[in-house]
């Protein structure tokens, strides 16, 4: 058909679109936001199918779940630490078992460009014990997404697909191809889908049966290649995703390539892996992400005769992302003759909070109120304003993961600190904040939690809010928060006095009270505007 | 035949745009890239950087190896610096003038210039002054892009009908400007 230029997270959404899907549902978070972006235009355009950015992730997994159940295609995606927040309904989907094709894009950041961690969500896919997918290249991530549907459907179970940052946030064209339609409805089995001990021994006996098909499965996708070569058997390669392109790259010029095996489909190919550590003395593995593949390899006691080259042998660093660069060296190729670098000490540039943001006003009206309370803890969490942790503000001390502040918080003000804070965005109270204020509403805890709501989910690039303004306030209420204690401010530097005065007034009130910080992001305020 | 090129600069001041003109054309000259960009936090004000690797024969690598890029196209002089490792001997640094001061420690611009010119080929050009004489100050990714054209192995007229493409919608007077800093882009790198 045609090419379009896509980044890898649109080619896996268009894949999902042209395999069928009915639906899809998300929470934003780098490097996944721009799959569900460009479902929710392209739905937006074609009315073909729905597209929802959730309230969180485990939600976000439950609704696709649901439109799987009712016979429908449905795709949920996220960055990897999504993935933790929907563990619960993965970890029991692979139990129930999937009935229209359901595909898990879980999008692992290497080198932690945007991140907390740099977790491999291939373990998940071990964990779950289902079949998964790794791309390398943007055809494929279509491709494989197209495919994955399938697949879901023939073992009735979801298939998650791994990214990874450099591949997601990648533009290359690819080839489309005729686009089918949707499933009709049709309803899970209810013996299959209600987990009681009884039926959850059955399905998770299944899933188990299943594995052998599943490893011939892989063992048969052409998408995994195993060349052997015949003249030289001193090394072998093992390279999945992103890695085997470092290593072709690394390769390029060279008459030859040695052995290697490409991967992309989990379980391991077994009988393609003893094929090639069979015919070398000596492996090395490519791997974007932890030493998932190695490991499995060297077992507890290696391999008899041979040599298991990777990150746990040394051969590449531990952690970070993996660069063409890196992986030539663990060849054993010279580096390329390269210009020298410019001598001068160059400063770093991080990021920062945009001119203009609303946080800013926020963070310098809470360090002069906290400047007389020495003692005092500001628990943060994930969003722009965690920017607010470095210098010029230094304004709060924690950022662990989505909605940890208010939990957080809780603990510290329980076992004795005062003051104490939380600082949490308006979307990412309402994807996990809600939940731990309940509890502290109900017992009253001496804290002060700050909801700074600037009407959008602004990291990731300005995604809708669903606690936001009149409803935030209210659902503030209505979890139990005193209305007396319930305060709002607008950050603006002419307020500054002001604002100062209602923080003060709240940390020592010794009691629970929430701050809602109300403005506008000015990135979003600029999108209306043109 | 291929060109591998860094695009840099900080978030916000339009790589991103300039990344989607090469690719445009890329694709109607019928060429095979590959465009590593940045999203998430760095985009906040931080050092960004592209790479973009285009070539008439498939590409493997997303990113650039050191060594390979012919070419850095950068919105802003310090950032220009953070990327010479990965330029070949013999390779082309384009560069903005006109520093991009959002930290504290901003080096002397006169000795970020000389460190420039110290590339094996250099064109600085002075994109504030072009785009605003073009009609729009936003326009210096596009002064910048225009200065590079000369250099690029992709064809003028297929960067012309992607500008074209990108701004028509945004207005006669945008797209007007847009194209005038094309011109005065290419002009001043004729010069430089
Ligand atoms: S995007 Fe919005 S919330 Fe984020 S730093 Fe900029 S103004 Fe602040």
């Amino acid at each position: 058909m045609s090419h379009q230029i896509l980044l890898g997270d649109e080619a896996i959404a268009l894949g999902a679109v042209h395999a069928g899907l009915s639906a899809g549902y998300s929470y934003p978070g780098t490097p996944a936001s721009e799959i569900m972006e460009y479902l929710v235009r392209l739905a937006g355009e074609t009315k073909a199918f729905t597209a929802v950015w959730s309230v969180n992730e485990k939600v976000a997994y439950e609704e696709a779940l649901g439109a799987s159940f009712a016979g429908k295609r449905a795709l949920v995606s996220f960055k990897h630490v999504g993935l933790n927040v929907a563990a619960d309904p993965f970890m029991n989907s692979a139990v129930t078992g999937a009935n229209g094709g359901l595909l898990v894009v879980s999008a692992d950041d290497p080198g932690m460009h945007s991140s907390q961690n740099e977790q491999d969500s291939r373990y998940y896919v071990q964990f779950a014990q289902i079949f998964a997918y790794e791309p390398s290249d943007h055809q494929e991530a279509y491709d494989m997404a197209r495919e994955a549907f399938d697949v879901s459907e023939r073992f009735g179970l979801p298939v998650l697909m791994r990214m990874v940052t450099r591949l997601a946030h990648s533009r290359s064209p690819v080839q489309t191809r005729e686009p089918r339609g949707p499933n009709e409805l049709k309803t899970g089995a209810a013996k299959d889908w209600t987990l009681l001990p009884v039926n959850a021994r059955r399905r998770f006996a299944l899933l188990l049966d299943r594995q052998p098909e599943m490893v011939r499965f892989s063992e048969e996708s052409p998408f995994n290649v195993l060349k052997l070569n015949e003249s030289d058997r001193s090394l072998g390669v093992i390279a999945s995703g992103v890695g085997y392109n470092y290593f072709r790259e690394a390769m390029k010029g060279e008459a030859a390539l040695p052995s290697f095996l490409k991967v992309s489909t989990y379980p391991l190919p077994e009988s393609l892996v003893r094929e090639l550590v069979g015919h070398v003395d000596a492996v090395l593995v490519i791997e974007d992400g932890y030493p998932f593949i190695e490991r499995q390899l060297k077992g507890l006691f290696g391999i008899a005769g041979k040599t298991v080259l990777g990150k746990l042998s040394g051969a590449f660093p531990v952690t970070g992302e993996l660069s063409p660069d890196i992986v030539r060296r663990a060849l054993g190729r010279d580096p390329l003759p390269a210009v020298a670098a410019s001598g001068l000490p160059l400063s770093g540039r991080p990021p920062q909070l945009c001119v203009g943001c609303p946080h800013a006003d926020t963070f310098k009206a809470l360090n002069k109120a906290l400047e007389n309370y020495p003692g005092s803890n500001v628990f943060s969490d994930i969003g722009c304003y965690t920017l607010g942790a470095l210098p010029p503000y230094n304004a709060v001390q924690t950022c662990v993961c989505m909605g940890a502040s208010v939990g957080m918080a809780r603990g510290a003000s329980d076992v004795g600190l005062h003051p104490v804070l939380s600082v949490i965005g308006d979307s990412t109270f309402a994807h996990s904040g809600i939940t731990p204020l309940l509890g502290a509403a109900f017992a009253n805890t001496d804290m002060t939690v700050i909801v700074l709501d600037n009407a959008t989910t602004a990291m990731t690039g300005g995604q809708p809010s669903y606690g936001t303004g009149e409803r935030l306030l209210r659902i503030i209420e209505g979890v139990g928060v005193a209305k007396e204690h319930i305060r709002t401010i607008e950050p603006l530097p002419k307020n500054h006095e002001k604002n100062i005065q209602v923080i003060k007034e709240e940390i020592d009130y010794r009691g629970l009270s929430v701050i809602v910080a109300i403005r506008e992001c000015v990135q979003e305020t600029r999108k209306k505007r043109s | 035949m291929k060109q591998d090129i860094i695009l840099a600069g900080v978030g916000g001041q339009g790589i991103l745009s300039i990344a989607y003109v090469i690719d445009n054309a890329a694709l109607a000259d019928g060429l095979f890239f590959k465009q590593a960009e940045v999203h998430g936090m760095a985009q906040r004000g931080g050092a960004v950087q592209s790479h973009m690797r285009l070539s008439s024969d498939a590409i493997w690598s997303d990113l650039i190896p050191k060594g390979e890029a012919d070419m850095i196209l950068s919105v802003e002089p310090l950032e220009a610096l953070r990327y010479f490792e990965y330029l070949r001997p013999g390779g082309i640094v384009v560069t903005s003038l006109t520093p991009y001061r959002n930290i504290p420690d901003y080096p002397d611009i006169d000795r970020v210039l000389e460190a420039v010119r110290k590339a094996p080929r250099s064109v600085v050009v002075d994109s504030e002054k072009l785009a605003r004489e073009a009609g729009t100050v936003k326009a210096q990714n596009i002064v910048l892009l225009g200065a590079a054209a000369g250099s690029l192995i992709l064809k003028e007229a297929s960067l012309l009908a992607t500008i074209d493409a990108l701004f028509r919608g945004r207005g006669a007077a945008v797209l007007e400007a847009n194209l005038k800093a094309f011109e005065l882009g290419k002009k001043a790198a004729l010069g430089a």
